[in-house]
């Protein structure tokens, strides 16, 4: 348990850093933005409590918005996204549920189990996160081209970065 | 009341998810409406000195591209020095300036963080209200202009840059007297609208758009912009001109906060002639 919340607060920092410092530096194309930090909330245990998972998108949220200056956007957008998630499991749950000590990530289940859930999650994120920033419907099919590029370019670094994990599962 | 409770409990996860998005709504509003970021955007205390740490850093990558700017300006400044001039009238003559008077004092500053890839972007610069900076104030590059001081830390300063839904900088063409604005519609950080010039003007591509000098902000021209694109579009009186902009906002790192030093006496005059208008 000590050893999860460790794992899982730098995993938060290294997001956030990552993030700011990084990631929101890369724009091919004026399109492309990539917000790998909606991992976080995707990696969270099955077992997590709902008020938590609130709580700790609100969080990471803020910490991406207090380094971009865009105060409340990520928040907005991050925390819609956490509460979706319970639906969204319940929604594509095989047949006997979930384990406790499973994990939401590639080592525990198959590629397509993972591409829907990490899929409709980053697109709703995406979506009003794109949509609060130019804050007009006006340009609908402009501003949502980038919502679909981006979600696109997110979900690919997602998978990859499962592949780092999978990588370390195996050695073990 | 048993129902209120249990209502209450049935969707409390509902309830709160709503509770944290009224916060950061909240938070949304009072940074966008008011502007009032001294304390929570990148230009106060925490985050901007991290961001000075960052760029002492990433600095280093842009050295050479900066040093040849530099030198290019150098080089223009050198060539206007007297010691470069010869003297037309050999060495008898006395220069008693009483024509001239100086209207814009620039200041010094380097970009610490910018963005361009959104719909509103903005850069901070590294001076603030230390260094003389006040909201409201110019900023332009060795290339044409940045955008308008928005607010102001001890240390800091927070830029709203053209590349704004909301920015309009007041030009005109080279050469011709109609007035116009120019303004970006958020797509292309490399491209601009110039709006407002009316069609019987005489457009040519590749024209050059400058600073009209009208708004007491900018100095009277400064390149902003090369006309690349030109529709008369029917039933309107104005051209839609696209036009290039000439600063490369992703590559800006020395930029000169302007001021204006008869800006307070030009506004003063001309809200006391406003003034006039309401007492009538």
């Amino acid at each position: 348990m000590i050893r999860q919340i460790l794992t899982f607060t730098l995993l938060f920092l290294f997001l956030i850093a990552l993030q700011v410092l990084v990631l929101n530096n890369i724009q091919l194309g004026g399109y492309l933005n990539p917000y790998l930090y909606v991992l976080f909330v995707l990696l969270l245990p099955f077992d997590t409590p709902k008020w938590l998972l609130l709580i700790v998108a609100f969080a990471l949220g803020f910490g991406v918005d207090l380094f971009s200056s865009t105060m409340g956007m990520h928040t907005m957008a991050i925390v819609f996204m956490a509460f979706l998630r319970p639906g969204v499991l319940k929604l594509i749950a095989p047949r006997d549920g979930y384990d406790a000590s499973q994990k939401p990530g590639l080592q525990d289940f198959d590629f397509r189990w993972f591409l829907t859930y990490a899929s409709i999650l980053t697109f709703a994120h995406h979506f009003l996160l794109f949509f609060i920033e130019v804050f007009r419907f006006s340009d609908f099919f402009f501003t949502f081209s980038k919502v679909i590029t981006s979600s696109g370019f997110t979900i690919l670094l997602l998978l990859v970065s499962q592949l780092f994990n999978y990588n370390a599962q195996a050695k073990r | 009341m048993r129902n209120l409770l249990g209502f209450l409990s049935r969707n409390s996860f509902f309830l709160f998810f709503l509770f944290l998005e009224g916060v950061a709504a909240l938070l949304l509003f009072q940074n966008n409406r008011f502007q009032r970021s001294e304390f929570l955007n990148s230009s106060n205390a925490a985050s901007g000195s991290f961001y000075q740490l960052v760029n002492n850093a990433t600095m280093y990558f842009d050295l050479a591209e900066i040093n040849e700017q530099l030198a290019a300006e150098n080089a223009d400044l050198r060539r206007q020095l007297t010691g470069s001039k010869i003297e037309i009238f050999g060495k008898n003559f006395i220069i008693n300036d009483t024509v001239y008077q100086q209207a814009y004092n620039f200041t010094e500053a380097t970009v610490i963080n910018s963005t361009v890839s959104k719909a509103n972007n903005y850069i901070t610069l590294n001076k603030g209200s230390f260094a003389g900076v006040e909201a409201g104030m110019g900023v332009i590059g060795p290339q044409g202009i940045i955008g308008i001081v928005k607010t102001v830390s001890t240390r800091f300063s927070s830029v709203m840059t053209v590349l704004h839904t909301q920015s309009k900088v007041s030009a005109k063409l080279k050469d011709q007297r109609y007035l116009g604005s120019l303004v970006w519609d958020g797509k292309d950080y490399q491209y601009g609208q110039l709006i407002d010039i009316p069609k019987n003007a005489n457009v040519m591509l590749g024209d050059t758009v400058i600073s009209s000098g009208y708004s007491s902000i900018f100095p009277t021209g400064i390149n902003l912009a090369t006309v690349t694109s030109i529709e008369k579009p029917e039933g309107k009186n104005f051209y839609d001109i696209t036009v290039k902009l000439i600063n490369d906002f992703k590559k800006i790192e020395k930029v000169y906060v302007v001021k204006n030093v008869l800006r307070e006496e030009q506004d003063k005059l001309e809200a006391e002639a406003q003034e006039g208008d309401n007492n009538d």
